[in-house]
């Protein structure tokens, strides 16, 4: 089945600060969209809105996931619908272990999919669990540590792509993944977001500042983004010119 | 930041979903009138068949009881009422160590709380104490035999006096407080342990405390002695029935570890919210002792509770673990109070407080340092978790050090339940009772997974009902 994201005219705000003015954007299974532009422009307000963030409070237009309006659900009925977003700044939770929340999530992704649908037992959860550790090529103790907590940089974003691969989402909003990562963690994490897109093939939202991560990822569509709209799409050829050229020339 | 409202909501409904707030129809061989008189206090040890010692020793805190001041240092007690009290009611007239000679109203009270279960299944002893008399008691034979003692304390009095002329009121005497002179006047219940040299109890002893009159006041005495090179881990639960009118339960727990010897005491306690929890307890450890105390309190209109252990020969331990849960309408003013009066002593409290629904939790702890006590060392961590702005946290420590060469370190920390906690975990899936819930038990994991695991299961369950508001 082809999943379809269809965003239209969507205005949005944090704390009465209007932050996207407009954005139009049509995303499909199998299709990856990179996200570019400066700094403040947006981007991140975007992935915040789509997944429900209370602080983030969408204003005009939609967002529909196979005409289902995401805007007026709860996060949670988003991510049961098969939204995901790894996140830029991953929170640490004390006491809550990867492992636990892991097959909560999963567990209510898979109710939500079918009422009739068994949970997955701790074994088969387990199972998929350490196949998607071996995928980042992690240490099998993450699942007992907790969540986020006192993990490095590279770690966090690593036990996103993680949760992304056992959540198996139907669309991924991936929030600077690159980010704080080392050229090895970045190439370790760019493959693992490949391996799951040809698995499972997902759409996919990748919002990035950098070029190299699309050394690995290679997007479908490339947009530059500015003060709330998007002002430029493109294919893969247009996020090479910004390396060379700077987002300048496209900035009125 | 602020909570969503349907957490709001979650947190306001939970109130009033207390599972243990039945009550049982009990006919009761005696019940002392409202109010205390030195009558009562007479009555009570006539009633017991005391030895003359022990009722000089009522009257004479009876007097002191009437002369202390009530604390004003603390938690609110203005609406407690001396005289709406009935501080003696007895259930039946003597303890059974048999399961089926136990009246059957009270048994279905305690088959409904889960007792006689959990002590086949991995206890070496148990007693169970209905308002004022422990009503069943029980100890693993193999035990026994090694010179065990597990007695209701009204039981040990009769049978070991000389243990009382020794120990008792010399480690919480009765001028200590007005409470714990109230105690020593009409004390009734409680267990007393005695652990022989060498001998290491494995399993833990339980005993399970349940007021179930309306106004009733619960004064059980508990007297550990740990002989030498012993070991034991005693563990008691509480909780009383949901009534308009308030109850008191007022105990004393003074514990003796003797030389190389080792006792944890943990609390499990889950009182209605018309309980006023005034407890008092005390440890005196001896040479290479190790005194742990565990503390889970949960439920209660007020707790006032400061677990302390002295630490009287070098190299003793002493260590205080709190877990404390304070809902709409509750102040649970809970501490720790460490004594270094020996060299080469250590000491370690960590309390956690969660506060929801404008409760109020309050840690008040002691570490004092005598002057003969050199090269000691002391930690000490708060952490409180609020889960919303109405509510409350406070700490109050307090260090009383006459010492250069000692270390001691603070830390203290409040969190509050966060928006970008509880959106990370819904957004992968979690419904909003499910994410607030395990950032709750997340946090209260250092403590609960020293439990063992039976009560490990059953804490994380009552803080799942807290928050979750579910009835079970």
């Amino acid at each position: 089945m082809i999943n379809i994201l269809e965003i239209n005219n969507l205005h949005a705000k944090v704390e009465n600060l209007k932050i996207l003015k407009g954005i139009d954007l049509k995303i499909k299974s199998g299709e990856i969209h990179a996200i570019m532009g400066p700094n403040g422009s947006g981007k991140s307000t975007l992935c915040n809105v789509l997944m429900g963030h209370p602080k983030y409070k969408a204003t005009e237009g939609t967002a529909k996931l196979n005409g289902k309006n995401l805007l007026t659900l709860d996060p949670n009925e988003r991510a049961n619908l098969g939204v995901f977003m790894a996140f830029q700044h991953p929170i640490e939770i004390p006491g809550v272990t990867i492992g636990n929340f892991l097959r909560l999530a999963k567990n209510a992704n898979i109710k939500a999919t079918s009422k009739k649908a068994a949970p997955l037992s701790p074994h088969e959860f387990m199972r998929d669990l350490k196949k998607s550790i071996a995928l980042l090529k992690t240490d099998e103790n993450i699942i007992t540590r907790s969540l986020n907590e006192g993990f490095s940089g590279g770690e966090k974003k690593k036990a996103e792509i993680m949760q992304m691969a056992v959540l198996e989402p139907k669309i991924a909003l991936l929030d600077e993944i690159d980010s704080g990562l080392d050229i090895d963690a970045l190439k370790i994490t760019a493959t693992a977001i490949m391996e799951i897109f040809k698995k499972t093939k997902p759409a996919i939202l990748l919002i990035t500042h950098y070029q190299r991560i699309l050394n690995y990822i290679t997007p479908n569509f490339v947009h530059i983004m500015s003060e709330g709209k998007i002002i430029k799409s493109g294919d893969r050829k247009l996020a090479l010119e910004i390396e060379k050229h700077g987002y300048q020339k496209y900035l009125k | 930041m602020a909570v969503p409202v349907k957490t709001k909501k979650l947190v306001s409904k939970t109130f009033g979903n207390y599972k243990f707030g039945f009550n049982t129809k009990s006919k009761s061989v005696y019940k002392s009138p409202k109010g205390l008189t030195q009558e009562t206090v007479e009555r009570i040890s006539k009633i017991k068949n005391e030895p003359k010692f022990m009722l000089d020793f009522r009257l004479q805190a009876y007097e002191i009881f009437l002369k202390k001041q009530m604390p004003a240092w603390s938690a609110d007690l203005s609406g407690m009422n001396f005289n709406k009290i009935h501080y003696y009611i007895r259930p039946q007239d003597k303890a059974k160590t048999d399961w089926k000679d136990v009246p059957k109203e009270i048994k279905k009270t305690f088959d409904r709380l889960g007792v006689p279960e959990s002590e086949r299944k991995f206890l070496a002893g148990s007693g169970a104490q209905f308002e004022s008399e422990v009503i069943y008691h029980s100890l693993q034979k193999k035990l026994r035999d090694q010179g065990v003692i597990f007695e209701s304390t009204d039981v040990a009095l009769q049978k070991y006096p000389e243990f009382f002329k020794e120990y008792f009121g010399k480690i919480i005497p009765m001028t200590d407080n007005k409470f714990a002179a109230l105690n020593s006047a009409v004390w009734s219940g409680g267990s007393f342990i005695y652990i022989p040299k060498g001998v290491h109890v494995e399993l833990p002893l339980q005993a399970y405390f349940r007021i179930n009159a309306e106004n009733m006041g619960q004064f059980e005495r508990t007297l550990i002695i740990a002989d030498e090179d012993s070991s034991v881990h005693y563990v008691e639960g509480c909780t009383a029935p949901v009534y308009s009118t308030d109850s008191l339960h007022s105990a004393v727990v003074e514990i003796v570890v003797k030389k190389n010897a080792r006792v944890q005491y943990t609390t499990i306690q889950n009182w209605s919210n018309n309980v006023y929890n005034l407890v008092t307890k005390r440890a005196f450890a001896y040479e290479n002792a190790e005194m742990i105390w565990l503390d889970c309190n949960l439920g209660s209109k007020v707790t006032m509770k400061y677990p302390a252990v002295f630490l009287l020969g070098e190299h003793a331990k002493g260590e205080v673990q709190s877990l404390a849960f304070a809902g709409a309408n509750q102040h649970q003013d809970a501490g720790a109070k460490m004594i270094h009066a020996a060299p080469n002593t250590s000491s370690k409290i960590v309390s956690k407080s969660i506060s929801k629904a404008g409760g109020r939790a309050t840690y008040r702890g002691l570490v004092k340092v005598t002057k003969t006590a050199k090269n000691i060392k002391s930690h000490i961590t708060c952490d409180a978790l609020l889960l919303d702005k109405d509510s409350r946290s406070d700490t109050y420590p307090t260090m009383d050090v006459d010492q250069e060469n000692v270390a001691i370190a603070h830390e203290a920390t409040v969190f509050k339940i966060g928006e970008d906690q509880l959106f990370y975990l819904m957004s992968k899936g979690l419904t909003e009772a499910e994410s607030a819930s395990a950032i709750v038990n997340g946090f209260a994991k250092p403590i609960v997974k020293q439990l063992p695991m039976e009560y490990a299961i059953e804490l994380n369950r009552l803080i799942e009902m807290e928050m979750e508001g579910s009835v079970g």
